[in-house]
């Protein structure tokens, strides 16, 4: 029997632990290691930073879930990752903190055939000063804790609003380095839906910054689309959208620092400007969340593992190359580590071979750009693949049998514009592929057949549907695996 | 004092983007046109995942 364990419990790891168990459960033994007892659907804490969703709609508890399976779950912190074991143990092992209660700081090592680390991003507020809820003066939709606090803030705000008072309220990226714009695009929307539900629209100035270079750009340096005759890049319907909601924007900006009530950020032209603000949801940057690595002597090979942002690598391409001469080949296809073949990165805890949007500086020497976005539809498809070549791996297969370049696969994005099951809409958007092929589609690098985005009710349905059937895949019940991931 | 309106600024953010007719607006949340829409964008979803099967 062959132990597998897995770092980190959020889409890419629940997925993989999902897929596992189900294919190889009663064979051989599967380990879940995440410092969170509840999961969390992360899509939908727009809605509940809102306020029209609770906390409970949103999460469950894992453990209770794992209870009903044969999957071993231990509510505890990755520290660290010893590859080749050590003197006192021969086989691969990884040092885990428990973080329950009862026994909380109790270190425990874990040995494994095999290891995917999941740990996602560790949510990166100290990179900027002034940034984020816990020291900051900023709110934050990144866990679903931090969605309840943003709208018990948003909602003193419409308060103060519906007795004349005027407000404004900036949302967008609270750093230069920042991915995850989709996360903040869609929550300017939703709050602009609910300040017209509390007919308060009118005494708000709502404000979108952001590293992109224009909007659109999600990281993914924008997307071009089919539409009335024409392809058109997609920043001309994310103006168009701000335009009809009465919504000001701010691109090509790193904010550098927070204070309350007002924000300092440089824009690409070397700028440096001041905006006043009384509600304000910045994303922070992600970072890898700091595990280290120990070859068998005990010597630190965490720089052999890891990237210098902690993200681990894979076989990505990470030979340094100008923009004009990255390709698609450069990106992970199996996330394998290239040094130790039982070990795996999916979801963000992998190093990207480097950016999709194209890098820039300031005329300061700032970084002004988003990284990659690798959340949501790409990681369960990392998720998948590893789980089935580590199957195949254990029945004799000597390299991983699958694979998800996220150069080779799609995208599909639901991003909310206001939740109602009748006024609401969404901008349900596909992508195809994620990373730019310029090989394969010279003029665009994506194929405009399977690239489209639209805003509609159906979009709001649409979301509203994912979020259900996720979280009901999610929980493993009854003909889970015949939905899609 | 002139009660005639004051003709509209140029030159500024909002003044270049397309907006929405009032019929796009309307056929946004139609019910019948947004359930064929609901429809059309499952299969392309579909499609796209198919595509991106390995």
């Amino acid at each position: 029997m062959a132990r597998i364990v897995i770092l980190g419990a959020g889409i890419a790891g629940h997925t993989a632990a999902r897929h596992l168990h189900k294919m190889i459960g009663r064979q051989h033994e599967i380990v879940v290691v995440s410092p969170n007892r509840k999961w969390n659907w992360i899509p939908s804490n727009i809605w509940v930073g809102v306020g029209q969703m609770k906390e409970e709609q949103v999460t469950f508890d894992l453990a209770e879930i794992y209870g009903k399976t044969s999957i071993d779950f231990r509510q505890a912190k990755a520290l660290s990752i010893h590859p080749q074991g050590d003197a006192g143990m021969a086989k691969p092992y990884v040092t885990v903190e428990h973080t329950v209660a009862a026994e909380a700081g109790r270190q425990e090592k874990i040995s494994y055939d095999f290891l995917i680390n999941a740990t996602g991003p560790k949510l990166n507020f100290g990179a900027t000063e002034g940034l984020g809820p816990e020291h900051g003066h900023t709110v934050s939709v990144c866990t679903a804790s931090h969605a309840v606090e943003a709208n018990h803030k948003l909602q003193t705000i419409i308060d103060a609003m519906k007795k004349g008072e005027r407000r404004t309220i900036v949302i967008g990226t609270g750093h230069g380095m920042c991915t995850c714009q989709g996360a903040a695009f869609e929550y300017i929307y939703n709050v602009d839906h609910v300040l017209r539900e509390a007919g308060v629209r009118d005494r708000a100035r709502l404000v979108w910054i952001s590293n992109e270079y224009e909007l659109g750009d999600f990281g993914m340096g924008g997307v071009h689309i089919k539409r009335g005759g024409y392809i058109t890049n997609g920043k001309t319907f994310a103006e168009s959208l701000m335009v009809e909601r009465g919504i000001e924007w701010i691109t090509r900006a790193h904010v550098k620092k927070v204070e309350a009530g007002k924000i300092h950020y440089e824009t690409l032209d070397g700028t440096f400007h001041e905006l006043a603000f009384d509600f304000s949801m910045l994303i922070p940057p992600f970072a890898g969340v700091g595990l280290k690595a120990y070859d068998k002597a005990g010597e630190d090979i965490t720089a052999q593992l890891f990237a210098p942002n902690g993200f681990m690598k894979v076989d990505a391409d990470y030979t340094a190359r100008p923009y004009a001469e990255w390709s698609a080949k450069d990106w992970p296809r199996t996330y394998q580590n290239p040094t130790f073949k039982n070990l795996f990165a999916i979801g963000i805890a992998f190093a990207p071979p480097h950016m999709i949007s194209k890098p820039m500086q300031s005329a300061n020497g700032t970084p002004i750009n988003p990284t990659a976005p690798r959340t949501g539809m790409p990681s369960a498809s990392m998720a998948i693949a590893v789980a089935h070549s580590i199957r195949d791996m254990l029945n004799g297969a000597d390299q991983p049998t699958h694979h998800a370049s996220m150069a080779e696969m799609g995208a599909a994005c639901v991003a909310s514009t206001g939740a109602n099951f009748f006024s609401g809409s969404a901008a349900s958007m596909t992508v195809y592929p994620v990373v730019p092929d310029f090989e394969k589609y010279p003029e665009y690098g994506r194929d405009t057949n399977l690239t489209f985005g639209e805003v509609g009710l159906a979009g709001h349905w649409m979301k509203y549907a994912l979020h259900h059937l996720f979280i009901y895949q999610a929980r493993m019940k009854a003909g889970w695996s015949l939905l899609p991931d | 004092m002139s009660n005639r309106p004051l003709n509209r600024e140029p030159y500024q953010q909002a003044y270049y983007p397309p907006t929405p007719t009032g019929f796009t607006r309307y056929m946004r949340t139609s019910l019948i046109w947004q359930a064929y829409r609901f429809l059309v964008i499952n299969v392309k979803m579909l499609k796209l995942m198919a595509k991106s099967k390995h």
